[in-house]
């Protein structure tokens, strides 16, 4: 009987689960003593500034694309998400520094650096469609200079940046998801590799 | 070990301290914190907002721009009309020798300048004697004749004013093309060309490729542009309208077009996003890359960070 | 007045930027600014000490 139940796919998946990312590495209370940076702090501010434009993007969703023109209140959100985007990039970029001051690459982390890297260039696409479908001055003249560069590679084919529906679509709905998954992705791997230790130039020595 | 250390690479097990560090209780702290400043800086800058513009504005600010643009996508001179893919097949995609992804991939987005930008929302305006004989005139005419009138007009097109509604060149033998010309930046200022170009696929629509492509072969967008600091030449990409930050993360990107040679180059664009895609996968693959992944262990910044970890070995 | 508070900024930043040439460089103040205080946040996260270190010895696991 237990045999069979061990043998199913979803007791499988549990316990891969359960053995990858037990519940203590996934909400740990300790760390180790060498992390005691505040370089640490900008990888937390880069994910809550990504919440706060998200969710200042959801609001302007509920009310559309072309709501903040008219109204003050929805001018003072996209404020908000603008601002929102200025901070999670600066906490990002400092991230990404601080990430290769420590080679956190090393032990096993190659995937938490690639996957980092990638959610960088997917936060550039993000931003550049949103960008794209402000709806005023700044997105005419965006578009009409992106085309050429997009269009160069081949990509205008498919990816249309003059028109503001396609944009829009890819703003609020593809990027979203795809930029939310490899932070997912990123954070979860974070956890199941802990924080990198310090560079040790000789093991022998222990430093 | 069965394989050699490498200090760019592996580390050996932590075996030392732990402490107690409350990731729920620096996250919340971090999101107060963030929200605080995201709402500091709303409250003390605002955002940028500078109205978009249309051809009503454009043809009303600067007839003459608009009706020599016009001209231009009439006789297949302006930018768009000699773009090549995904537009039309009349220029040479932007290459690397022989790689040209966008002549491959071919025409997409098919546009005819002179049908799509003056012909047909010509068509599309109320009957009036005078512009239904000139699209008739145009419309039965050989293309020899054609260009013959196009020549006629580029060549007294210098001279162009916009007096009393209308445009106006020293006359010459070009058929129809003036009274074109006129009827379509009267249609312009009316705002009707907006209206012809956005529905011209229907009554929904989300798809501004044309009138933003007429938009960008005239000089004036251009000009609004420059005076905001945001041509390509000025590293216009990661600047903002207005004094407000940019997409100052663009800034490599954008460099490249300053430079030699990418500044005088025709195909620009493409060989600075093909030098920007192995730039980008430098930086996804720098743990793979030997002497980049030891740039860390060299400039010895670590020391820094964990200056308590080695001071207490 | 109308409570348009969103409209209301209390520094006005919409009026033409302010940009920096050097050679080939050419950058507003508004990005150098943010650019500046990137770098001052990298190095200050790294010279200031990290607090709540002070009772490492009981925490041992």
């Amino acid at each position: 009987m237990s045999t069979t139940i061990d043998r199913q796919w979803t007791t499988r998946l549990r316990k891969r689960v359960e053995g990858t990312l037990p519940p203590e590495k996934l909400l740990p209370d300790t760390q180790p003593a060498y992390v005691a940076s505040w370089i640490y702090v900008f990888g937390v501010l880069t994910l809550v500034a990504m919440a706060e434009v998200i969710g200042t993007g959801v609001i302007l969703a509920i009310f559309g694309p072309q709501w903040w023109h008219v109204s003050g209140v929805g001018h003072f959100i996209n404020s908000m998400h603008l601002w929102g985007v200025e901070v999670f990039f600066f906490a990002m970029i400092v991230h990404l520094w601080g990430k290769f001051a420590m080679a956190a690459w090393r032990g096993g982390r190659t995937l938490t650096w690639i996957t980092g890297a990638v959610t960088f260039l997917a936060s550039i696409l993000t931003a550049f469609t949103g960008y794209l479908s402000q709806t005023n001055f700044d997105s005419q003249w965006i578009s009409t200079q992106a085309k050429d560069g997009i269009n160069s590679t081949g990509g205008g084919a498919f990816f249309n940046v003059l028109n503001f529906g396609q944009m829009l679509m890819w703003h609020i709905v593809l990027m979203p998801i795809i930029a939310v998954a490899l932070v997912a992705f990123h954070v979860i791997l974070v956890r199941i590799k802990g924080v990198v230790p310090p560079i040790v130039e000789n093991p022998e020595v222990g430093q | 070990m069965s394989k050699r250390y490498n200090p760019d690479v592996d580390v050996p097990e932590y075996t030392g301290r732990y402490a107690p560090y409350d990731i729920i209780k620096e996250g919340t702290i971090a999101l107060v914190v963030v929200l605080i400043l995201v709402l500091g800086l709303s409250i003390t800058f605002g955002s940028p907002d500078d109205k978009a513009i249309t051809l009503q504005t454009w043809s009303k600010a600067d007839p003459v721009d608009f009706a020599t643009t016009a001209f231009s996508e009439l006789d297949g001179s302006s930018a768009v009309a000699g773009y090549g893919a995904p537009y039309n097949t009349n220029g040479t995609s932007q290459h690397w020798g022989f790689i040209a992804p966008a002549k491959w991939l071919g025409v997409h987005i098919p546009i005819n300048t002179a049908t799509d930008f003056v012909v047909s929302p010509l068509e599309s305006q109320p009957a009036n004697p005078a512009l239904s004989s000139a699209l008739a005139q145009w419309k039965g005419a050989t293309s020899a004749t054609q260009s013959a009138w196009l020549t006629a007009y580029s060549n007294v097109s210098g001279k162009m004013s916009f007096s009393g509604d209308r445009v106006v060149v020293p006359s010459a033998k070009d058929g129809p093309v003036p009274v074109m010309i006129t009827s379509l930046t009267q249609m312009a200022r009316s705002g009707a060309l907006d209206q012809a170009l956005e529905t011209s696929k229907g009554f929904y629509t989300t798809d501004f490729t044309k009138p933003l492509l007429f938009l960008s072969d005239g000089t004036y967008f251009a000009s609004l542009a420059q005076k905001g600091h945001l041509l390509g030449t000025q590293w216009g990409m990661m600047n903002e309208t207005d004094s407000y930050p940019g997409q100052a993360w663009l800034w490599l990107y954008t460099f490249w077009y300053q430079v030699s040679p990418f500044n005088t180059s025709a195909s620009a664009d493409f060989l600075v996003w093909g030098l920007m895609m192995i730039l980008t996968a430098v930086l996804v693959l720098v743990p793979f890359i030997p002497g980049l992944r030891s740039i860390p262990r060299r400039i010895k910044l670590y020391r820094l960070i964990w200056r308590e970890h080695y001071q207490d070995l | 007045m109308s409570l348009d508070w969103g409209l209301g900024a209390l520094i006005n930043l919409n009026h033409p930027g302010h940009y920096l040439h050097w050679h080939v460089i050419d950058v507003s103040v508004a990005n150098l600014t943010v650019m500046v205080l990137m770098v001052v946040a990298f190095v200050a996260a790294l010279v200031l000490p990290f607090p709540g270190r002070k009772h490492r010895k009981g925490d041992e696991k």
